[in-house]
Order: structure tokens, then C-alpha cells, then sequence
């Protein structure tokens, strides 16, 4: 089950043009509907319109080649390594779920493009990073989901409660979920592989149709976020925040964490 | 006098929601950042604010004592063991502060529960619990009868 492709498979009764113009459609979706949430939200222009503020107010001037520079370092940090996130479970779990869901994206891209068919033999590598990925997705989620979730950690809500901020971490869920049983029941056979092919057709599209309603493009913005960060620093404004203590005699030990969550 | 988040820094990790002694910093149900339910009820302690790890919060205060253009910024450095402001006034001047987060070592407070419990009596005592010794005197100033004067003074 690991090493076949599912997809190639499916071209016998979905031709694979078929399958092609949904991944197409589903791209489109992604880049059209982080458009809509910049324009209806203006964050492109408050995102702007900060960075003007923050070359003002900065005591140091930052140029062209130091924020190329420090674009590199988020991208290698901030971004790879998911390093804003203080909770070390919080960070673990995005790892998973961000590199998980890059890995399954990738190979059904790679998969229905250029082997859609039996005629067009897959390496056995894609199908594995598929389910690898998908896999990873669900281990990462389902611990956010049930355990790490600040609403549920936090303020005890129940894990069964569904609010609008979870709509992206559900239907993530949902689509490697359904995509990973289908891939099961396709294997063996089953009759039911075809509901739950559609099932995953259906997640799949409110994953990424929801993109100005979800979380989807914190994905863009967050980045872009985490430079300007970098950007201030550099530059000495800091956020207007004080600059770093000059480091004085410790005492005792770091404050302990919370244990509830 | 509210606090209120800066939500493109906030993470959403609840350190603020944890803290609060008013239980007013919650999670919005549609970007699950946090948020100020309930400003009237904020008693600006700065708890959410010192707390937050990206610095996220900020505090609005009443117009008669913090007029715009002023800034209150604090940012804690654990490693450290300090907690640093910036004071900036309307007209531009700056005051910087340091402190220390604590002057005792960690655990060297004793808790209330390690205290011994009183003795029932102890109710008929004219001190107050923990009385002498938290004053850091050795007895209580008091007046004897031979003290006190007769008749009018």
C-alpha cells in the first residue's frame, strides 16, 4: 500500500486530466483566496504602512543587503525550524504537521502530474513520502488537536468543541484522514474505497476553498511577520520595547513552567 | 484602561490567558489569538503584558493620566532575571528602568502551607498571625497600668 500509487490507479475510472485540473483548481484557490483575505483584511497595506513607521523610528539604518540577509535567517529559523514558538510541544507539533503536509502536497503534486497513470511507473519513493507525510500530518494534529490547543489546554473547552478558528487544523485532518483511508481500502479492494475517496475530495476542497475564512495563509503572513520582527531589531526601534538588560547576577532558578499545559 | 494585543504578534499560546487574576484575557474563537473580554474589569496589573512571550500586549490607559503619544513598554528577560520599561512621554523625553524579577532566590519564600498550624487559643492572643516575628521586632509596643495616669491630665 505504501509504494503504489493511488492516484495512478484511480486513472482508471477519473482520467487524469480530470485529476489535474482539481490540483490546478485547488492551487488556485490557495493563491486567489490568500488575495481576497489580504484585500478584505488590508494587511498588505498595514503590513506596508508598518514598515514605513518602523524604517522611521529606527536609531540605525538597514539596508538592501542586511534585509535580504536577515530574510535568509527567518527563512532558515523562524520558518524551518518553526523557532517563534516557545512551547517546545507547540513547536514539535507544528514541525510535524508543517513538514508532513509539505511532503503530502509535494508527492500528489509530483504523482498527478508526471506518473498519472500505470503506463508511467511511479518510484516507489512518492507513494511512501505520501503516506509518510500524511502520517506525519495526522500525529502532529490529532496531539494539537486533543492536547495542545490553547482553548482546550487553557480554558478547558472540550476537544469536541468547533469554533471558526479551527477550520483549517479540521479540514487539514479531515483531508489526509479520509486520503489515508481511501488509500487502505483502495489497496484491499473495497467497495467503500469510493466513498471515502470522496469524502477526502470534499475535505481536500474545503481545505484549501476556505482559504479567506482559515487559518490557511498564516502560512504567507507569518514569515513576513517574523522578518519585520528581525527588521526592528536591526534597526534598533525594538517595537519600542527597552533594550536588552545588561546581564546582572541571577537569582535562583528559570520560573517553572505550567504544568497544565 | 484596558490591555489590548497586538494579534499579528500573538501566537495564541495562552501564557496571558494563564495569568490574568481577572480571567479576562481569552481566546478568540475565530483566529484563536488572545484577546481582552472584558476591559472594564482590567486592572492593568501588567501580568498579561510581562508574560507574553512575543510582547504582544500592550496597555491603553485613561487619557488624564497617560495621554497619547505616551508608550509603556515592558519586556522580561527570564534568563536574565530582569524586567526592563520604557517610559516614553508625549513630549519624546524617555525614562528607562531595570529591576531584578526577584531580590530572594527561587523556592527561598516559605509557603503558606509549610507553616505550622495555630493553636486553637491562639485566637485570644491580642497578635495577629505571624505577629511578632513578620514585623521584625521582638515584641509589640505596649502600654503597662502603672503607664496609664489617674484623673484628669
Amino acid at each position: 500500500m505504501f509504494t503504489t500509487n493511488h492516484f495512478a490507479e484511480l486513472s482508471a475510472t477519473i482520467s487524469p486530466a480530470i485529476m489535474q485540473t482539481f490540483v490546478v483548481v485547488m492551487i488556485l484557490c490557495v493563491a486567489g483566496g490568500t488575495l481576497l483575505d489580504m484585500l478584505h483584511k488590508k494587511s498588505a497595506r498595514y503590513f506596508f504602512e508598518n514598515w514605513r513607521k518602523v524604517q522611521e523610528k529606527g536609531k540605525q539604518p538597514v539596508s538592501g543587503g542586511e534585509v535580504a540577509s536577515l530574510a535568509i535567517q527567518t527563512a532558515a529559523v523562524e520558518v524551518l525550524t518553526s523557532a517563534e514558538f516557545c512551547n517546545p510541544r507547540r513547536r514539535i507539533s507544528h514541525l510535524l504537521t508543517m513538514y508532513g503536509f509539505l511532503l503530502y502536497v509535494i508527492s500528489t503534486f509530483i504523482m498527478v502530474f508526471w506518473y498519472p497513470t500505470p503506463a508511467t511507473p511511479t518510484p516507489a519513493i512518492l507513494p511512501v513520502l505520501w503516506s509518510l507525510g500524511a502520517l506525519m500530518v495526522c500525529v502532529g494534529g490529532y496531539w494539537f488537536w486533543f492536547f495542545i490547543r490553547v482553548d482546550v489546554a487553557s480554558e478547558g473547552n472540550s476537544p469536541f468543541r468547533v469554533v471558526r478558528a479551527d477550520l483549517f487544523i479540521l479540514s487539514l485532518l479531515a483531508s489526509v484522514t479520509f486520503g489515508l483511508i481511501w488509500a487502505v481500502l483502495q489497496a484491499s479492494g473495497s467497495g467503500a474505497a469510493t466513498v471515502f475517496l470522496g469524502l477526502y475530495l470534499i475535505a481536500t476542497t474545503v481545505l484549501f476553498g476556505s482559504v479567506p475564512w482559515s487559518k490557511f495563509s498564516h502560512m504567507f503572513f507569518k514569515p513576513a511577520a517574523a522578518l519585520q520582527k528581525k527588521v526592528e531589531t536591526a534597526n534598533g526601534s525594538r517595537r519600542n520595547l527597552p533594550p536588552p538588560a545588561d546581564k546582572p547576577e541571577i537569582l535562583g532558578s528559570a520560573r517553572r513552567q505550567p504544568g497544565h499545559y | 484602561m484596558p490591555t489590548f494585543v497586538y494579534m499579528t504578534s500573538c501566537d495564541g499560546c495562552g501564557h496571558c490567558v494563564d495569568i490574568c487574576p481577572s480571567d479576562i484575557m481569552h481566546i478568540d474563537t475565530t483566529y484563536r489569538r488572545a484577546y481582552n473580554i472584558e476591559p472594564n474589569f482590567c486592572w492593568e496589573c501588567y501580568a498579561c503584558v510581562k508574560a507574553c512571550p512575543q510582547n504582544a500586549i500592550d496597555v491603553r490607559g485613561y487619557a488624564e493620566f497617560a495621554p497619547m503619544g505616551h508608550s509603556v513598554r515592558c519586556l522580561r528577560e527570564e534568563e536574565k532575571g530582569t524586567i526592563s520599561w520604557k517610559v516614553t512621554f508625549r513630549d519624546g523625553r524617555e525614562k528607562n528602568f531595570v529591576s531584578p524579577i526577584r531580590t530572594t532566590p527561587w523556592g527561598s519564600i516559605k509557603s503558606p502551607a509549610d507553616y505550622e498550624v495555630p493553636a486553637p487559643d491562639a485566637l485570644n492572643s491580642q497578635e495577629l498571625a505571624h505577629e511578632p516575628d513578620a514585623l521584625n521586632i521582638d515584641a509589640l509596643p505596649a502600654l503597662t497600668p502603672d503607664q496609664l495616669k489617674q484623673g484628669v491630665v
